[in-house]
C-alpha cells in the first residue's frame, strides 16, 4: 500500500546493470539458504512420501514438485527489489538471470552433497528419514554418481528459469504462471475434482475427467497440455474483462455500490445453498469441517480480533459444547447420571449448551479478564487444559466417560424430515451453514454496535477506554461469553456429526489452529476469518480433519508454521485484512499515503476554514 | 459562588518512598475554571489521575457532589460526571474521529447485545442519538473535525486537532467537570488563543466546570477564576492569577531563589 500514488517510472530510459555487477554476498546467502531448505525438505521425507502421488503420469510426481519449486522461487526472489516511487531503479537484465542461476546451482549442489552423504554414511539413528528410498529418489532410480551430477544442472536450470521470469513482460509472465497454476492445481486437487465431476455428471463432466486424468491418479500428458493451454488462454483474454469488471465495481458509489454488494452476497449465499446438492461426499465433508472451524474462528475473532483478548484456551468452550450436547442426547450415558434423566432432543439440548457455555464463559472469564497481555494468554492456556483434564478425570468419569468419552450420540432430527449425522455430510453441511450464518450475522451486528465500539476502544488502549467510561470488565466478559456460545455451537454440531466425543478431540492444538486460522485469514474481519478457514482447514486440514491435500497431512503443522512465519513477516494483517488492523500495522505507510492524497491536515489554519485546509491534494472520492 | 462540586481533603499518595502528593486540599464550585500550575514533576498529572480513579490515593478523601469517589474505577468516575483529557494525547488512533466521540458516550447509553442483534427500535434510536451528540461536540471546534473527516481515522489528524478531538471526546461523555491536562501544549499562539476562547465557551455555553493543568501562563491568566500552584506534591499557593503570580513562593518554585537571599 505504500506510495502507489506517484506514477511508476517508465521502463524505457532505465539502464540495466552489468551482469557481474552482483551483490555476491546476497547471492551466496540465498544460495546457501536454498541448499539448506532443500536438504531440510528432503529430510522431512516429504519427497519420498509424496512420490507415490503422480501429478502428471508418468513423468512428474508430487514428491519432485516439493523439491523443484524451491530453486525457481529462490531464483526469482534473489533479485526482487522494492520499487520506490521517485527513486531510480534499474531495468532487469542478464544480471538477474545470472544471480538466479547461481542461487539455483548452489542449491542444487546442496542436494548433490546430500546424495553423496546418503550413499556413504548411515545417519538413520538421529535422522529417521535418512533412508535408501530417499537416496533412490534423489538419484532418480539410477546410480549415485548420476544423482550427484544431475542435481547441479537441475538447480541451475530451475534457478535460471526463476531469474528469467524477471525479463518477461507482465503479460507473458501472467500467461505462463496461469498455465503452470492450472496444471498444478488440477493435478493437486484431483480428489475434489473427481468428486465434483460425480455431481455434474449430467453435464458430461465424467467424460472430461476421464480424458484429463490417468486411471491410477495423475494427469495424463494430453490432459496437462489441454489444461496449460486453457490456463494461458484464460489469462490472455479473461484478464481485461476481469479488470474492467473490477474497475466498474470500484467506480460505483453510495446506494448502487451497496446494491452491488448485496447482490454479490445473495449470489454467494444462493451458491452455498444450491451447490452442495451437486457435490459429492468428500467435498461436502470438507465443507462441513470448514464450517465447523468457521464457527469457531468467528467466535475467537470476537474475542481476539475485536476485543483484543488473546485467548489460548478457546478449545474449552468447544469441548463444553460437544460434551454437553453429547451427554444430553446420547443413548448410553455415563452411569453416574440419575435414571430419570431423559434422553434429550438435540435442539432442546442446544438450549442447555448455550446456557452452559455462557456460564462457562463467565466463570472462566471472570478471573482471567483482569489480567492483561501475556499473563492473560498463559492463564487462558491453563484453563483450556483444565477443562479437557476435567472431562478426562476419574472424578467426573462417571458423568463424562473419562477416556472412553461419550459415544452413541444420535444425529439431529430436523422436523422429522431428515436426520443430520456423520454419514450424510451434505445434511451436516447445511446444519453448519445455518449456524455459520447466525455467527456471521452476530459478528457483523455486534461490530457495529455500542458494544463493538467498546471492544475496539479496549483493544486500542484499555486504560483510556476505562477512563472514557467503558466498563472494561463487563465489555470483555461479554466478548468472552459471545465467543464461548459460538464455539459451543460448533461443539454441539461436532458431537452430532461424529457421534462421539473424546477428551483428545479437544487438545490444545485445536486452540492454536483456530488462532492460526484467525491470524492468517485476517484478524477482525469476517470474510478474512472465513477465507482463513477455507485455506487452512479446507486445503490443509484441521487437527483431526483431513483436508483437500490429504497427502500433506503429516506435514500440516510444518506448513502451518511456515505459513504463519511468512505471514507475520510479509502480511501481518492477514489474507483478507481488516481496515483498522492494516492501518495499525502499517501506520507509517498509511499516513504517507494519506499525506500524498492531501488528507493529513495542517495545524495552521484559520478558525472557520472549510475542508480545503490549505492543501491542494485531491480529496478521496 | 454556587454549589460546591468537588472537595478534596488531605489527599496523599506515595509511590514507594516518593510523596507524589502530600496532604492536598482542593475544592471547585459549579461553573468555575480552576488552573493547576507548577513546575515539572510537581504532581499535577498524578492529581488528575487520582481524581479520575486511575491512581488510588494513600490517604485522604475525594468528595464529588456529596459522595466519595474513593474506590471507584475510572469508568465509574466518568459515569459520575468527571471526564478528562491526557497530557500525551491518547486517542483511539485507528478508530474514526466520529467513533472516538461515539465510544465516549458508552456510560451514558445502555443498549446491549439483544438490541444490536435484533435491531430494535430503541437500539436504532440510541445509535442515532449517539451519532448526533458526537457530531454536535465535534461541531464545537468549527469545521475542522466534521464533514469528510468524520470517517477518517484519528491518526491522520494534526497534533493540535488531536488535542481538540481529545477535548471533544471528554465532552461527549456528558460530564459535569472536565479535567484538561495541558490543552494547548504544542499549539501556536494563535491556536492557543482560539482554544482559550473555546475553554471559556465550554463553561458559558455548555455549562461545564473545568480544572485545567497548563504551563502557558497567558491561557491561565485569560480563563482562570482561581489558580492552584503545586510543587513537590504540596499546594504552595492558591488564589487569583494576580495573587499567585506575585507570590514569592511561586516565583521561587519556578525561578529559584534570588542569589543574594540564599547567600
Amino acid at each position: 500500500m505504500s506510495a502507489a500514488f506517484i506514477e511508476e517510472p517508465s521502463d524505457e530510459e532505465l539502464p540495466a546493470r552489468r551482469m557481474l555487477d552482483q551483490d555476491w554476498r546476497k547471492v551466496f546467502k540465498y544460495g546457501l539458504l536454498l541448499a539448506l531448505v532443500l536438504v531440510f525438505v528432503a529430510l522431512t521425507n516429504m519427497p519420498v512420501n509424496l512420490d507415490r502421488r503422480m501429478l502428471i503420469e508418468p513423468i512428474f510426481s508430487m514428491g519432485y514438485l516439493s523439491l523443484f519449486w524451491l530453486p525457481a522461487v529462490f531464483g526469482l526472489v534473489v533479485c526482487r527489489e522494492p520499487v520506490l516511487a521517485g527513486m531510480p531503479s534499474y531495468a532487469k537484465g542478464s544480471r538477474e538471470v545470472l544471480a538466479g542461476s547461481l542461487v539455483g546451482l548452489i542449491g542444487g549442489a546442496g542436494l548433490s552433497f546430500l546424495t553423496l552423504l546418503l550413499d556413504n554414511f548411515n545417519l538413520r539413528e538421529p535422522l529417521v528419514n535418512w533412508s535408501p528410498q530417499l537416496l533412490e529418489l534423489l538419484s532418480f532410480q539410477r546410480d549415485t554418481a548420476f544423482g550427484i551430477a544431475i542435481w547441479l544442472p537441475i538447480g541451475l536450470v530451475l534457478g535460471t528459469f526463476g531469474g528469467l521470469t524477471h525479463l518477461l513482460s507482465a503479460t507473458t509472465r501472467r500467461v505462463l504462471s496461469w498455465a503452470f497454476v492450472s496444471v498444478i492445481a488440477f493435478a493437486v486437487f484431483e480428489t475434489v475434482i473427481l468428486d465434483l465431476s460425480e455431481g455434474f455428471a449430467w453435464l458430461g463432466a465424467e467424460w472430461l475427467v476421464d480424458e484429463l486424468y490417468f486411471i491410477r491418479g495423475g494427469l495424463t500428458m494430453h490432459g496437462a497440455a489441454v489444461l496449460a493451454a486453457a490456463g494461458s488462454l484464460s489469462a490472455a483474454f479473461g484478464r481485461d474483462r476481469a479488470h474492467r469488471a473490477k474497475e466498474r465495481f470500484q467506480a460505483l458509489e453510495g446506494t448502487s455500490r451497496t446494491r452491488a454488494n448485496t447482490i454479490g452476497l445473495l449470489a454467494l449465499a444462493a451458491a452455498l445453498v444450491i451447490l452442495p446438492l451437486f457435490l459429492g461426499g468428500i467435498t461436502n465433508e470438507l465443507l462441513a469441517n470448514v464450517g465447523l472451524f468457521v464457527l469457531l474462528a468467528l467466535g475467537l475473532n470476537i474475542v481476539v480480533g475485536l476485543a483484543g483478548i488473546l485467548d489460548l484456551g478457546y478449545v474449552a468452550f468447544f469441548a463444553i459444547g460437544g460434551y454437553t450436547a453429547g451427554i444430553l442426547t446420547t443413548a448410553n450415558r455415563g452411569e453416574s447420571w440419575p435414571d430419570w434423566m431423559p434422553q434429550f432432543y438435540w435442539g432442546t439440548a442446544l438450549v442447555v449448551v448455550v446456557i452452559l457455555a455462557a456460564l462457562a464463559g463467565l466463570f472462566i472469564g471472570a478471573p482471567v479478564i483482569r489480567m492483561r497481555g501475556d499473563y492473560l494468554a498463559i492463564v487462558t492456556l491453563g484453563f483450556g487444559e483444565i477443562i479437557r483434564l476435567l472431562f478426562l478425570s476419574d472424578w467426573l468419569g462417571g458423568y463424562t466417560g473419562a477416556a472412553q468419552g461419550v459415544t452413541n450420540i444420535p444425529g439431529v432430527q430436523v422436523f422429522g424430515l431428515a436426520t443430520v449425522k456423520g454419514t450424510d455430510p451434505r445434511a451436516v453441511f447445511y446444519l453448519v451453514l445455518f449456524f455459520c450464518a447466525i455467527a456471521v450475522y452476530v459478528s457483523w451486528r455486534l461490530e457495529r454496535s455500542r458494544l463493538g465500539r467498546a471492544w475496539m476502544a479496549i483493544r486500542e488502549d484499555e486504560s483510556v477506554a476505562e477512563a472514557m467510561g467503558i466498563n472494561t470488565v463487563n465489555a470483555k466478559l461479554m466478548a468472552f461469553v459471545v465467543g464461548a456460545v459460538l464455539a459451543s455451537f460448533s461443539g454441539a454440531i461436532l458431537a452430532a456429526k461424529v457421534g462421539s466425543v473424546f477428551p483428545n478431540s479437544f487438545i490444545i492444538l485445536v486452540s492454536i489452529v483456530i488462532l492460526v486460522v484467525v491470524i492468517v485469514g485476517g484478524m477482525g474481519n469476517i470474510a478474512g476469518v472465513i477465507v482463513g478457514s477455507v485455506v487452512l482447514i479446507g486445503i490443509l486440514g484441521g487437527p483431526r480433519q483431513p483436508g483437500l491435500l490429504q497427502e500433506f497431512s503429516e506435514y500440516k503443522l510444518l506448513i502451518y508454521g511456515v505459513l504463519l512465519i511468512w505471514m507475520m513477516l510479509k502480511r501481518p494483517e492477514g489474507l483478507v485484512p481488516n481496515v483498522r488492523r492494516t492501518r495499525e500495522l502499517h501506520q507509517d505507510e498509511y499516513l504517507q499515503d494519506a499525506w500524498l492524497r492531501g488528507e493529513i491536515d495542517t495545524d495552521s489554519e484559520p478558525e472557520d476554514d472549510s475542508h480545503s485546509n490549505g492543501n491542494t491534494g485531491v480529496l478521496p472520492a | 459562588m454556587s454549589r460546591r462540586l468537588l472537595t478534596i481533603n488531605k489527599l496523599s499518595v506515595t509511590f514507594g518512598g516518593l510523596h507524589a502528593l502530600k496532604d492536598l486540599d482542593f475544592y471547585i464550585d459549579e461553573g468555575e475554571i480552576v488552573s493547576v500550575i507548577g513546575p515539572n514533576g510537581a504532581g499535577k498529572t498524578t492529581f488528575f489521575n487520582m481524581i479520575s480513579g486511575m491512581v488510588t490515593p494513600t490517604s485522604g478523601d475525594i468528595i464529588f457532589k456529596g459522595e466519595s469517589l474513593l474506590g471507584l474505577d475510572p469508568n465509574q468516575v466518568t459515569a459520575a460526571g468527571i471526564a478528562r483529557t491526557f497530557q500525551n494525547v491518547r486517542l483511539f488512533a485507528n478508530m474514526t474521529i466520529l467513533e472516538n466521540v461515539m465510544v465516549a458516550q458508552h456510560c451514558r447509553t445502555k443498549q446491549g447485545i439483544w438490541g444490536a442483534l435484533f435491531q430494535t427500535r430503541p437500539f436504532k434510536r440510541e445509535e442515532q442519538e449517539i451519532r448526533e451528540h458526537g457530531e454536535k461536540v465535534l461541531g464545537f471546534f468549527g469545521t475542522r473535525l466534521v464533514g469528510y473527516r468524520l470517517d477518517q481515522p484519528a491518526a491522520v489528524l494534526s497534533y493540535a486537532n488531536r488535542r481538540r478531538l481529545e477535548i471533544a471526546r471528554a465532552m461527549a461523555t456528558k460530564p459535569t467537570i472536565i479535567l484538561l491536562d495541558e490543552p494547548v501544549a504544542g499549539m501556536n499562539p494563535k491556536e492557543s488563543a482560539a482554544l482559550t476562547r473555546l475553554i471559556g465557551e465550554l463553561r458559558s455555553d455548555w455549562g461545564f466546570t473545568i480544572v485545567m493543568i497548563e504551563h502557558d501562563m497567558s491561557v491561565v491568566r485569560d480563563v482562570s477564576d482561581r489558580v492552584v500552584v503545586l510543587d513537590h506534591g504540596e499546594t504552595i499557593a492558591h488564589g487569583t492569577y494576580e495573587e499567585v503570580s506575585t507570590n514569592p513562593d511561586v516565583i521561587e518554585a519556578y525561578l529559584g531563589r534570588p542569589a543574594e537571599e540564599s547567600a
